[in-house]
């Protein structure tokens, strides 16, 4: 539309996004190589192996990266059906919260004690109702995840602005009506919030989930993880610990892309806002 | 130029909505508005104006059932009535015809007659070609007259207007005035409109009532003589300069 960025603000702009980060990488690397190489002695050296030592052994050697592609892909599958049921559940809590008084009060302390509990301390009880596999993992994945969903879709249902609620008010309009028609789509902003926020706690929720329950024939990064340190192989607990990085990161880019597209033609543009 | 406490406009088979002595007492405590009395008829124009916070924006809500009365009563010979905000409360994710295409929409008229009553109601403001831009890339002004088309789809025979014009720049507020007369004097509604500014009162008006403060009761109500169409040129005329000093003075003793 009108208001598309001016030419000589993009390459101003990739100096500004994309230089400044990549400062910080090149300053992490350069610290990693001199705790690896100078601070630590040739005995102690296995501690924190040099980037280009995790490099070589789970890029290059074709079992280990196989291994970790597979893990990654099994957490992955972990990961969105856990988001995408606590995107559901999460949701119609929230709606169902907006439109009756009674049943907020009867379960909103539950859904913020849900979030209080250390998920660790009932995971071992999950596994012995659940059994150790699949099933529990999306379980616990849910869990970590669903609360980010609830509260913001909640706030986003009820934000909306008095004058609004007039309007449909003076045209006796329907609960659904309204819902639909004003409460949902002004409450998107708030709605994609949240689910920035659970997409990362999702995928800790499913490395969680697979730290604890490894049963089943999938071998998720949690579990990789937890070999890995169990055989000291520190090389690859570094990638195992990209690659979940990778995955989360990569939710977060996408919601944040679906929520600027979705937004971007009606939001008024907020200055000095990030990306999303 | 009449200035009795007790007003009376319109012949009663016009009417369309008679305040009958209305009070109202907010749940607080707070006393907004004392027995206030006035009717409005068909192609009446009045302006109510008063200090801010004398329970005007009170009598609209009141007026539309928004907010139910404490005594009294209000008496409507109408249904279908026309609200319009200070805030344009455009939906930010519709287009301007989606947004003017609402209050159809929610009478659940069928989807090619919402698009001919809002095409029609633009056309009213002067907002033809506008239909696929969204409201954030509009000015004020512009978002009023979206605000204004919208209420116009219905055709209501009652206008209530709240401080419309409040938030935009004295320029595009004086244009705004004669393009709300154009309108009002093609569809012939009624209307019962709220402003701090005692220019714009006299210049929209058949009727200007002033207001005391809270809790607010009509003291003074001054029929506007000058005939439509009206030009700009009237803001500089000395009867309209007379009237506005009247208007200001029976403002002033409040």
């Amino acid at each position: 539309m009108k208001e598309a960025e001016p030419d000589k603000g993009n390459a101003k702009g990739l100096f500004s996004t994309v230089i400044p980060p990549t400062l910080t990488a090149c300053a992490v690397l350069g610290l990693w190589y001199f705790f690896s190489l100078v601070v630590l002695n040739e005995g102690q050296r296995f501690l924190l192996p040099a980037p280009h030592q995790v490099v070589e052994t789970a890029f290059f050697r074709w079992r280990n990266l196989e291994e970790l592609l597979l893990a990654a892909r099994a957490t992955s599958l972990v990961t969105v059906l856990g988001l995408s049921l606590a995107i559901w559940i999460g949701m119609m809590i929230a709606i169902s919260m907006s439109q009756a008084r009674w049943f907020e009060r009867t379960f909103f302390p539950y859904a913020v004690a849900i979030q209080a509990v250390p998920i660790i301390a009932i995971v071992p009880v999950i596994g012995l109702w659940m059994g150790f596999s699949f099933a529990a993992r999306v379980l616990v994945t849910i869990m970590i995840s669903i609360f980010p969903i609830i509260t913001n879709t909640l706030f986003g249902l009820k934000s909306i602005e008095s004058n609004y609620h007039d309007l449909f008010t003076l045209h006796k309009a329907s609960r659904s009506t309204r819902l639909l028609r004003l409460q949902l789509p002004g409450a998107l902003p708030a709605i994609f919030t949240g689910f920035r926020i659970s997409a990362g706690l999702g995928v800790v929720g499913a490395i969680v989930g697979e730290f604890f329950f490894r049963g089943g024939k999938e071998r998720g990064i949690g579990r990789l993880l937890a070999t890995y340190q169990a055989r000291l192989q520190i090389e690859l607990l570094v990638a195992g610990i990209f690659f979940s990085s990778l995955l989360g990161v990569a939710l977060f880019v996408g919601f944040s892309a679906l929520s600027n597209r979705v937004l971007a033609s009606w939001r008024p543009p907020r200055p000095g806002q990030m990306n999303g | 130029m009449a200035n009795s406490a007790s007003d009376t406009g319109g012949s009663p088979e016009t009417r369309l909505i008679v305040f009958d002595d209305v009070s109202k007492t907010f749940p607080d405590g707070t006393e907004a508005l004392d027995r206030v009395s006035f009717s409005v008829g068909r192609r009446e124009f009045v302006t109510v104006v008063g200090p801010s916070g004398c329970g005007k924006s009170t009598l609209l809500r009141m007026a539309s059932e928004l907010t139910p009365v404490t005594r009294g009563r209000i008496e409507r010979a109408v249904e279908n009535i026309g609200f319009v905000f200070q805030d344009a409360t455009l939906l930010p994710w519709r287009t301007v015809q989606k947004n003017v295409e609402l209050f159809p929409q929610l009478h659940g008229i069928a989807k090619a007659e919402r698009a001919r009553l809002a095409a029609a109601a633009l056309e009213l403001v002067g907002l033809q070609g506008f239909d696929h831009h969204r409201p954030r890339a509009l000015s004020g002004g512009m978002k009023m007259r979206v605000s204004l088309a919208r209420s116009l789809t219905l055709r209501p025979p009652l206008f209530l207007f709240d401080e419309p014009f409040g938030a935009l720049d004295e320029l595009t507020r004086e244009r705004l005035n004669e393009e709300l007369l154009t309108v009002f004097m093609r569809e012939g509604f009624g209307t019962i409109f709220i402003t701090h500014s005692i220019m714009e009162a006299v210049f929209l008006s058949t009727r200007v009532l002033v207001m005391s403060p809270r809790p607010g009761t009509i003291i003074g109500s001054f029929e506007v003589p000058f005939p439509y169409p009206r030009s700009p040129q009237l803001r500089f005329q000395p009867e309209f300069a007379t009237l506005a000093s009247a208007v200001s003075a029976a403002l002033r003793e409040t």
